[in-house]
């Protein structure tokens, strides 16, 4: 299962991955129009500290806690991938309380987003990885629990 | 072929479904569902009530859940007694079924205390239930003036739920405080500030001394007048199938980390279970979904012969209201560190080197990284605690460790 992959010694810390995801989530077609001058909620975020950067994402892990820990049942994996109903989610938030990565948000709406790997979106493949200037984000199968 | 049997259908039933099928795809499975509903996300009755979620979208699982996990379900039965000699259950209409293994997921009930005159008031209700939900949202009108009795998880839920569709809202407790098992003195009263400024109306370390009709005479000498009284004291593991059997009960049905009562092929999970908190060591019930999803799966798995252990349960919540949110893990021992502004107050708990349990109302940003550090019992000398302190982040990590976790490279 391919699955995207920070290689944080090229990471720049641009942020870019981030504005990528938040538009391709957009359903927009124009970036500037579906970004510019708001506060943006991305899927993928950069951490950190002042000798390091890298981006962080769902993990899509095999024994997903966030699954197992859903007081809604919003959340499921079909084909590697785990997703939210969105329909479903009601904002608790017990899934950031459990995640080990940070890897869940909520959305504009108060909504749960997670990374869903673009498959769903009009990018078909992860936008944070087609946009990284420095190919620190990468999309490809390793093996292995992650 | 084997008969697994279900005594409950919630969501350590669902998980334990979920964890036979793991292991044995043909066994025979029987669910015994007391409530008239497939399983629903229990915790969703006050998003029910408040009109943020509908009934198709509480159900826990797809319309397809049980045919498709070839499961039978008996809605509308309990079970009474288990045979332990025989392996049979006892069902309320006296039918009985043979069983190899049973699982035991009969979550609480809530707790009623002999109140005097309560049987004079006519509108009183529980919320545990969706068929509570259902007619609470039935009974409540405009104008209803509501008393809740506790102001716990449960009251307060439910206290937000009928926020805006009801006239008054009044909840009293005993405890001098909001969420008294859950918060300390500080978050409390900033989540009770909150909950004052959407309407909601406190009597804390004041409870009803008695009921007139349609009136609670607390024991702080004033009256309360209400339309519609909601009874959230507190819940009862429902032990009794176990003990009557001659297992062992605590307040809670003991389990082990297998999910294994004391009796053979018996299994228990949920609300009604006991178990250790490894954030201090101690056997307490932690009734909350996650841990019963958990147990359930590990009960499943263990009782359709393979190898499961839940053996890193603490207690945990996250819990909302008006949109200020509380996370709370672990046991609040040891030294504190302690960061705050307005509105917002983060404290980690850290005993003999480990991250022991956190309290954060106000901020909550990728708090699961706390949470995993108490349950995988991280040394903290490993990590840049310093940082932590400032906010969970997975930067205070050592790049090595980080490369495990995120990188996909085998550990």
């Amino acid at each position: 299962m391919k699955r995207v992959y920070v290689n944080e010694e090229w990471c720049l810390g641009c942020r870019l991955c981030e504005y990528n995801c938040a538009f391709a989530n957009s359903g927009k077609s124009d970036m500037a129009l579906a970004l510019k001058g708001k506060r943006i909620y991305p899927r993928i975020h950069v951490e950190g500290n002042e000798r390091i950067t890298f981006a962080v994402s769902c993990r899509h892990c095999d024994d997903p806690i966030c699954l197992k820990s859903c007081i809604a049942g919003a959340i499921s994996k079909t084909d590697g991938v785990v997703r939210i109903d969105r329909d479903k989610c009601v904002g608790c938030l017990t899934c950031v309380l459990v995640c080990p990565y940070g890897a869940l948000t909520p959305g504009e709406d108060g909504v749960m987003q997670k990374c869903e790997l673009c498959l769903q979106n009009s990018c078909g493949a992860p936008a944070c990885v087609t946009g990284c200037p420095n190919r620190a984000i990468v999309y490809e199968e390793r093996g292995g629990d992650a | 072929m084997k008969r697994y049997v279900i005594a409950g259908n919630g969501a350590a039933a669902a998980g334990c479904i979920e964890g036979i099928r793991s292991v044995d795809a043909a066994g025979e499975i029987v669910v015994i569902s007391e409530e008239k509903h497939p399983v629903y996300g229990r915790p969703l009755i006050s998003y029910y009530l408040e009109g943020k979620t509908d009934l198709p979208h509480m159900n826990y699982r797809g319309a397809d859940f049980y045919e498709k996990n070839g499961c039978r379900v008996l809605y509308g039965r309990r079970a009474v007694s288990i045979d332990p000699e025989t392996h049979a259950v006892t069902l309320d209409d006296e039918t009985q079924l043979a069983y190899d293994a049973l699982c035991v997921a009969t979550g609480s009930s809530p707790f009623v205390p002999p109140f005097e005159g309560l049987e004079t008031v006519a509108n009183k209700f529980s919320f545990m239930t969706l068929d509570d939900a259902m007619a609470l949202k039935q009974a409540a009108g405009q104008t209803s003036r509501v008393l809740i009795v506790g102001a716990g998880l449960i009251g307060l839920k439910c206290a937000e739920g009928l926020a805006g569709s009801v006239g008054e809202i009044t909840v009293c407790d005993l405890a001098d405080r909001v969420l008294s098992s859950v918060l300390d003195a500080e978050c409390a009263a900033l989540m009770q500030r909150r909950l004052e400024a959407n309407g909601i109306r406190f009597l804390l370390g004041d409870s009803a001394a008695r009921f007139e009709g349609n009136a609670a005479v607390m024991r702080g000498g004033s009256r309360v007048e209400f339309d519609l009284l909601v009874l959230c004291v507190g819940v009862r593991a429902n032990t009794a199938l176990v003990k009557n059997a001659g297992g062992e009960v605590g307040r809670g049905i003991a389990v082990d980390e297998k999910m294994r009562t004391s009796l053979a092929d018996v299994y228990a999970a949920g609300d009604c279970t006991e178990s250790v908190d490894i954030s201090c060591g101690t056997r307490k019930i932690m009734a909350l979904m996650p841990n019963a999803y958990l147990q359930g799966h590990a009960a499943g798995v263990n009782m359709a012969g393979g190898n499961a252990v839940f053996d890193n349960a603490i207690p945990m919540n996250s819990v909302g209201f008006f949109g200020l949110h509380a996370m709370t893990a672990g046991s609040y021992d040891g030294e504190a560190y302690e960061e705050k502004d307005d509105g917002h107050i983060r404290r980690l708990y850290v005993k003999d080197g480990l991250l022991k349990g956190f309290m954060l109302i106000g901020g909550f940003e990728r708090a699961g990284i706390y949470t995993a550090l108490i349950r995988e019992k991280t040394p903290l000398a490993e990590l840049d605690f310093e940082l932590l302190k400032t906010g969970a982040t997975t930067a205070a990590f050592p790049a090595a460790e980080r490369k495990i976790k995120f990188g996909g490279a085998v550990s």
